[in-house]
């Protein structure tokens, strides 16, 4: 279980701080979505809950992060990689880039944690497993597409078998075919259980995943709730944020006139 | 020069030819030793202090027999330490070198650096092309007279560098996130080959080197002259 407690976070040399008082839960099992405008702290909230901030950017924090009740401050980082792993926007600059073949990047994190050969090496198949990409081990990781490179990365965090994922617009820098790659795998690691936070510009994935949602704005949390009705809100286009398609198309609809019926019903 | 010859024939062309790499290694240690080897055959073939037999004069200088002498055998020393070391890039992978330094103990840091310099090259280059190409776009002149061609490099270099340097705060991030800076031996996955008869071959390299010395210091032979 991950537990932000009032946490307040501003980077060294900044007026304002980029996230105020947040407090969340991610449950065991649970997929978390956060919405939110540009610069409404999401990246932020990402990297103070993998223990990133403080210790790897410079900044002041205030409040608790707990993770499975022990506080991250008190935590090494190589500790922190194998309880929490973070998934940013950019797929190159997450890969070593020492790698020759994918299952060398994908071993990366387990071996950087010293476990037996053995282990790193069931590890490795296991994460290459899960995401469906097996076919790539022998691959270049260099030479993949963005959205491929972007599984690699997430199969990285995977090897770590972490408890948490924390997702940072993983499918941001991808089109839409790396997209629908990415947020399949999600899915697939969501419906088998696995604890994950997301920030998402793209409302549709969170909508397939996430069992709530919580909306960020101005470095505070403004609305939090079950998907649906979070991502159904009115304010939402507003903050810049688009809605889901589905719940676009049956605004559409009822503005047309086609309020109600099989259609309206379907799209339910 | 007879010494740096010898070395040149036994040490470095013999190798390569059976490694199959000779025409590559003479191609590319020519043209590492080009510049170097050209001003150290002018500077020792016309300022030779004392040479008595005078081959040429050109003006104010003069290129003595002795002076050409010294001349070839600095260049032959030149193109035995280029030949080595290009016959070394030419026949070691770069990640098997790195994965073995750090198998005999090097920290992951040095052979991470040791590696990620090499690797990041094409990189680099994707990202330049990348940016001369925006820059065109933009109206920058690539072409032309060399003057032109230089103004242009500005804009070129500085996002060039800038961009790298922006990488490296996601970069450090993201291996902390992987548990790179956790202290201690990282596991190894595999290391590279190294038969009994390679492990016996350097051994009698190394040996080589004291041997060589105490013969030469006793006189039995003047190979470095």
């Amino acid at each position: 279980m991950l537990v932000l407690e009032a946490v307040s976070y501003r980077y060294a040399g900044a007026e304002r701080p980029a996230i105020r008082q947040v407090s969340l839960t991610l449950d065991k099992g649970e997929v978390l979505g956060v919405v939110g405008p540009s610069e409404a702290g999401k990246t932020t909230l990402c990297l103070v809950a993998s223990g990133l901030a403080p210790r790897a950017i410079r900044g002041a924090m205030d409040g608790r992060v707990l993770l499975d009740g022990a506080d991250t401050t008190a935590l090494p980082m190589h500790e922190m990689a194998a309880r929490a792993g973070i998934c940013f926007q950019h797929p190159q600059t997450q890969l070593s880039g020492i790698c020759g073949t994918v299952f060398e990047e994908i071993a990366f994190g387990p071996m950087n944690l010293g476990l037996q050969r053995d282990d790193v090496v069931v590890r490795t198949w296991d994460a290459l497993d899960v995401l469906g990409i097996t076919a790539l081990a022998e691959r270049d990781p260099m030479q993949l597409s963005g959205g491929q490179m972007q599984l690699v990365a997430i199969g990285g965090l995977l090897a770590l078998r972490p408890a948490h994922l924390i997702l940072d617009e993983p499918t941001a820098q991808l089109d839409p075919g790396g997209t629908r790659l990415v947020g399949e795998c999600l899915a697939r690691l969501a419906a088998g259980g696995a604890s994950i936070l997301i920030t998402e510009q793209k409302t549709d994935l969170l909508e397939r995943i996430c069992g709530r949602v919580v909306v960020l704005e101005k470095g505070g949390i403004v609305a939090a709730g079950p998907t649906d009705e979070v991502l159904a809100a009115a304010g939402l286009a507003a903050m810049g944020v688009a809605a889901p398609s589905r719940v676009r198309v049956r605004r559409a609809l009822a503005g047309a006139g086609f309020g109600d019926g099989a259609i309206m019903d379907a799209l339910h | 020069m007879v010494g740096p010859i010898t070395l040149l024939a036994t040490a470095v062309v013999l190798p390569a030819a059976a490694a199959g790499v000779l025409r590559r290694l003479l191609r590319t240690s020519m043209v590492l030793s080009l510049p170097i080897g050209i001003s150290a055959l002018l500077v020792n073939l016309f300022f030779f202090p004392g040479g008595s037999e005078v081959l040429l004069r050109l003006g104010p200088v003069t290129a003595t027999r002795e002076g050409l002498e010294l001349a070839l055998q600095v260049l032959a020393r030149i193109l035995a330490i280029s030949g080595a070391i290009t016959l070394f890039y030419l026949t070691t992978r770069p990640a098997e070198l790195v994965v073995d330094l750090e198998r005999r103990g090097v920290s992951p840091r040095l052979a991470f650096v040791a590696n990620a310099s090499v690797q990041t090259v094409p990189a680099m280059v994707d990202r330049a092309s990348a940016i001369i190409a925006a820059q065109r776009a933009r109206g920058l002149d690539t072409e032309g007279s060399i003057a032109q061609r230089a103004r242009g490099l500005v804009p070129i270099v500085g996002p060039v560098i800038m961009g790298s340097i922006a990488e490296v705060e996601q970069r450090t991030m993201a291996l902390e996130a992987r548990g790179f800076t956790r202290p201690g031996r990282r596991t190894l996955l595999w290391h590279p080959a190294d038969s009994g008869a390679e492990r016996v071959a350097r051994w009698l390299l190394v040996l080589t080197v004291p041997a060589l010395l105490v013969a030469r210091s006793a006189g039995w032979l003047d190979l470095l002259g």
